[in-house]
């Protein structure tokens, strides 16, 4: 459920972007992580239980998604860093899961292939954004710095999921540390342990925004009890 | 005036006179050039051949196409938005995956609209700068507002179903790349509709409160769909030009007859009713009657004075110029990128 809550959140802060985005291209490129997110999502919710119930009749105490993917979309800096941060961890997940033979391993293989385009994407615009001009460095520098505190919570270990989280957390560092690099970014050197403490999100303690964005996302079904859509 | 310079002007007058000869010459060889490609022109356009990029075309045809398919363009973008509204308070998961798909395909038609634009010589930069300066327009139907969620459904089904009456026309277009641009934006448009109908079925046949929003939505946008053919065509200024070129092939009229006679059954289907008293089929033309429509909201939404207009405009310009950072970025790092690699192959070939 955890991973289901994380794609559903991310997929809904991207989805936000729709008719806002810099250029026609990333209305395109945003919308597509959206819906492989959507899609990875409703797989993920259907394993639990019924998607619609779990997406749209939980509180905000029983979402279980990482605090990392809740945070408002801010400004394009802001989503590539998040989404930077998010497929970097999500492909060695899913990585991990594939190679297994757990209950996961089907739909990792699938995911793991449109995550690395994701991180791709993400990769290529932090390098656009860090070594661009000077006022897209200063951006993408205080994204990667604000984004920081809420890494540490995804290498947390997630019950039943049957993950090194030890290696996880070594070789995502390996990479963003790279990426950072390359785009003349400086690697943040907070704590990186969260708003509450490590592992909140996990245990359903979320940001402020979080519950503006479910009042959202919820009404209308909320509205309407019973209804098939 | 002296000899010597009386001589001159001698001189240069016969100058002058042979210089008047020569262009005069010139421009009848220019004259008879231009009526042998207008004829090619013509006779390609009478044969149903596609005229291409680099053919010789009038300019007056030119501008018409550049006009014509930078409107479209822009209606796929500003039509972003209102269903964009919807987005984040989908009802279902199911139904937020539609919508989002729905939305991203817009943004890859105006992609491949503004493409065929700039095979006439313009460029994406250029038509934007027009649409948010105002001086190109987008579809007058966009300026209306999605206020509940059966209005994502109504504009699948009337308004996209609009647009399909409209746009299969286009697929044999004289122009070569806009007719190729509409066969690909056509198909997921009718599957968009598909959609939308769906949509409003499940809504018309759910709970009352549901059925309700749906024939809210229908009558709210019904006027508005049909507005989207145009004027009627004896004030349609485009029109007899735009036909004779083959790039419509059908008046505003007959296609808005066509899409009444095909909505008005899938309205019975849905379990809707349409807003309009005086809709009846009419046996001897074979046809449905319908109620006049209010020209004098649709001039006005033309004009500006819409629900939305100021809305949509404003949304767009502040999404540009938001990104310019991002574009210039991209920009920066692009050309610090190239002249690296440039410099880096000099050393390799030295």
């Amino acid at each position: 459920m955890a991973l289901g809550d994380d794609a559903l959140v991310l997929s809904h802060r991207l989805g936000e972007w729709a008719g806002n985005a810099p250029v026609l291209e990333e209305e395109v490129a945003l919308a597509n992580i959206a819906l492989d997110l959507l899609g990875q999502a409703r797989i993920l919710l259907s394993l639990v239980g019924d998607e619609d119930e779990l997406a749209y009749l939980r509180e905000e105490r029983a979402f279980r998604n990482a605090q990392l993917v809740e945070q408002p979309n801010g400004d394009f800096a802001h989503t590539i860093a998040r989404q930077l941060y998010f497929s970097t961890y999500q492909r060695l997940l899913y990585g991990q899961l594939a190679a297994g033979d757990g209950p996961l391993s089907g739909l990792a293989a699938k995911a793991v292939k449109e995550v690395a385009y994701h991180q791709d994407h993400a990769e290529h615009w932090t390098l656009r954004l860090g070594d661009g001009t000077d006022e897209s460095h200063t951006r993408m520098q205080h994204a990667c710095d604000a984004l920081w505190r809420y890494t540490g919570e995804l290498f947390q270990p997630v019950e039943g999921l049957g993950v090194d989280h030890e290696a996880m957390r070594a070789a995502w560092l390996d990479s963003v540390t790279t990426v950072l690099e390359r785009a003349t970014l400086i690697v943040p050197s907070g704590p990186d342990t969260g708003a509450w403490r490590a592992g909140a999100g996990r245990q359903g303690l979320h940001t402020e925004s979080f519950g503006r964005m479910l009042a959202e996302m919820q009404h209308l079904h909320r509205s309407h009890p019973g209804a098939t859509w | 005036m002296t000899a010597g310079t009386a001589a001159t002007a001698v001189t240069a007058d016969a100058h002058s006179t042979r210089a008047a000869a020569h262009s005069e010459r010139e421009t009848a060889a220019a004259a008879a050039a231009q009526a042998a490609y207008e004829a090619v022109f013509d006779a390609a356009v009478a044969a149903d051949e596609r005229i291409e990029p680099r053919d010789w075309m009038p300019d007056a045809y030119r501008a018409s196409l550049v006009r014509q398919i930078a409107q479209h363009a822009h209606s796929e973008i500003i039509g972003m938005q209102p269903e964009a509204n919807w987005i984040t308070r989908a009802p279902s998961l199911r139904r937020k995956a539609i919508l989002m798909a729905k939305v991203q395909d817009e943004a890859g038609h105006g992609l491949y609209l503004y493409s065929a634009a700039e095979t006439l010589g313009t460029s994406r930069d250029e038509l934007l700068d027009k649409l948010h300066s105002g001086r190109q327009k987008y579809s007058s139907i966009f300026n209306y507002p999605t206020l509940t969620w059966a209005d994502v459904g109504a504009i699948g089904w009337l308004v996209d179903g609009a647009a399909i009456t409209n746009q299969v026309p286009l697929c044999r277009c004289s122009y070569g790349p806009y007719a190729r641009a509409m066969v690909r934006v056509c198909k997921e448009e009718s599957f968009h509709q598909r959609q939308g109908y769906e949509a409003l079925l499940a809504l018309s046949q759910g709970t009352e409160a549901q059925h309700a929003m749906a024939q809210d939505a229908v009558d709210r946008w019904w006027w508005p769909s049909l507005m989207m053919f145009g004027p009627p065509d004896d004030e349609s200024a485009h029109s007899a030009q735009s036909m004779a070129w083959k790039i419509k092939r059908h008046s505003n009229d007959e296609l808005r007859q066509r899409f009444v006679d095909i909505a008005v059954p899938q309205a019975e289907a849905l379990g809707l009713t349409l807003p309009d008293p005086d809709l009846r089929w009419n046996e001897e033309r074979g046809h449905y009657d319908f109620g006049p429509i209010d020209w004098a909201e649709f001039w006005d939404v033309l004009k500006g004075n819409g629900p939305c207009n100021e809305q949509r405009l404003d949304r767009r310009r502040q999404a540009h110029e938001d990104g310019a950072w991002v574009r210039e970025a991209a920009a920066a790092y692009a050309g610090k990128h190239t002249a690296a690699q440039q410099h880096t192959n000099g050393e390799a070939r030295a």
